[in-house]
């Protein structure tokens, strides 16, 4: 199905969540007012990132009013966005929603949460331990959190659980200022367009902007189209909402031009993946 | 490999949208700093003119009787080039008052005086101004603690610390800085003909080079010699880097709670920003 998705590239308040909810609001009715089908926003993007020893003070139920209230809005837009969620049993996910209807769809909890280098992310949060697919008004996609796409097994998981489009929440820092552009967003760009390429899905990117403690967030978020094009990217290290017309055409057209997915073969993925772990004794 | 050589561009985009937010967003307008007339100060200041505009910027010359009369008409000519606002507070009636009564004080007591000193005047400007104290420390004397504790390593936000002088040097060519304060020798300008690189013994260059491969690359001391280092100097600067660690973290807090600060009381400055 044709629609439309817009990329929301805020600028999040480090742990103000009632501002931060604010902000997302101001978004969704823009994007409603201009008719979009879908909206997405950056990993975190109720509470900021560098939260630390926030986590628990940000943190969100899913069956909180604040919650309650994104759900609602739904009801006019799909919205996929990015918080912290507290389970019955205190521990702390960075997590994603899709929201549709006035319910939650789909919820995927960050399983690669980076702990080296400027992040620490595991000493805060607890781990996912899922990728699945969902079925959505505009077809079967897949939710991945910034790290969780740097890791090749993830985005072939939701593909071949199904997704065509996979949409990444992300707060990537700015970093790497040798070449001709941002070290972060070049390397960024490269894995979402290769992704796209390998699985002929389209990728839907959104990145946040602004600073934190002097760590710039870099922005740029993009439309990936299935062959792997970058069809419309965000400005760069600033605030900015991108609006990407994903046409069904593009998919059927990719699929029958490279199938790669359709001849993926599981069987022989399932047994050599088995026999590793037979051999690692797991 | 020239992992030295910056694209100014993006430098300077990061830098100045790094000014620019974090000022505001701690709900001020406006930036207050030391400008001694060397480059590391102009570059800051130059940045800092973009972020804000140069009506929100005031710089301050601070010197001292024995600073090289050049340094003020540099300090002057920077400002008159990025348009910020300009005076000079000059520091001798306050240092010669304490140093009169230890007059045999050496060299190295005077100059950190000095440089705390220009500390709590600029701090004193910022609470006259609302404005927040830029750091104008680079990363190689961050790294090497060529730079005196609570001096003129004290500020609230720092544009430049994490660029190398030979990346400084860059930069500040690219954005205008004025010739003659590009060209100069680098000089802590404590006594009239002092250079940094005398003083420290090796150039900029040779560190910066070092130092890359050193930190941010992670080569080994076998790969750094392999690479043409010699190694005294290799060990030389790893003892500079880790003798003076102390100076860039917080003071030691002897823990005896369940929460001590910045051990697992852990939040960013940014907190609520």
């Amino acid at each position: 199905m044709d629609f439309t998705a817009v990329l929301a590239q805020i600028k999040p308040k480090l742990g103000c969540v009632a501002d931060n909810l604010a902000l997302i609001e101001e978004r969704i009715r823009q994007a409603v007012a201009q008719k979009a089908g879908l909206i997405v926003f950056p990993e975190l993007a109720v509470t900021g990132y560098f939260l630390k020893d926030l986590v628990p003070e940000v943190a969100l139920r899913l069956d909180s009013p604040q919650v309650t209230r994104l759900a609602e809005l739904s009801r006019d837009i799909s919205i996929a966005v990015g918080l912290v969620e507290v389970t019955d049993d205190y521990c702390f996910y960075n997590t994603a929603l899709y929201l549709e209807d006035g319910k939650i769809s789909h919820v995927h909890r960050k399983v690669y949460l980076p702990t080296y280098g400027l992040f620490d992310e595991q000493r805060y949060l607890a781990r996912g331990e899922r990728f699945r697919a969902f079925d959505t008004a505009f077809g079967r996609m897949g939710l991945l959190i910034c790290e969780d796409m740097w890791h090749l097994s993830s985005s072939y998981i939701l593909a071949m659980d199904g997704a065509a489009t996979l949409i990444c929440l992300s707060s990537s820092p700015g970093r790497g200022v040798e070449g001709e552009e941002l070290g972060s967003a070049a390397a960024w760009q490269k894995l979402t367009s290769t992704t796209a390429m390998f699985l002929n899905c389209r990728v839907l990117y959104c990145n946040r902007a602004g600073y934190e403690d002097g760590v710039s967030f870099w922005g740029g978020s993009e439309y990936i189209a299935p062959s792997g094009r970058s069809a419309v990217r965000g400005k760069i290290l600033e605030e900015d909402s991108v609006t990407a017309a994903i046409d069904e055409g593009s998919l059927r057209r990719e699929r029958i031009f490279s199938p790669m997915l359709r001849d993926e073969n599981l069987f022989v993925t399932m047994r050599e993946l088995r026999r590793i772990e037979r051999e690692r004794g797991l | 490999m020239n992992g030295l050589a910056a694209n100014t561009g993006l430098l300077r985009r990061i830098l100045v949208g790094f000014v620019r937010d974090e000022v505001h967003k701690v709900g001020v307008s406006k930036a207050v700093l030391g400008l001694s007339g060397g480059i590391d100060s102009a570059l800051v200041v130059f940045i800092a003119a973009e972020a804000l505009g140069p009506e929100n910027v005031h710089a301050i010359c601070m010197p001292y009787r024995s600073s090289n009369p050049e340094s003020e008409a540099h300090a002057r000519i920077v400002a008159q080039a990025c348009g910020v606002n300009f005076s000079v507070v000059p520091i001798t009636p306050m240092v010669d008052a304490y140093f009169d009564m230890i007059p045999e004080a050496d060299n190295m007591r005077r100059g950190n005086k000095m440089a705390r000193e220009r500390m709590t005047i600029l701090f004193d400007h910022s609470a006259l101004l609302r404005a927040l104290v830029l750091g104008t420390s680079n990363k190689t004397e961050l790294l090497l603690g060529y730079g005196t504790l609570y001096g003129d390593m004290a500020s609230a936000l720092n544009p430049i610390g994490d660029l190398y002088k030979t990346q400084i040097w860059q930069l500040s060519e690219a954005m205008g800085v004025p010739r003659e304060v590009i060209e100069k020798k680098p000089s802590a300008d404590l006594w009239a003909g002092q250079t940094d690189e005398e003083e420290l013994g090796f150039s900029y260059r040779q560190v910066d080079e070092l130092l890359y491969r050193m930190v941010d690359l992670r080569m080994t001391r076998e790969e750094l010699l392999k690479e043409g280092f010699e190694a005294a100097f290799i060990d030389d600067i790893y003892r500079k880097v880790q003798n003076s660690h102390f100076k860039r973290r917080l003071p030691v807090i002897a823990k005896v709670s369940n929460r001590t600060i910045d051990r697992d009381f852990r939040y960013s400055r940014d907190w609520g920003k």
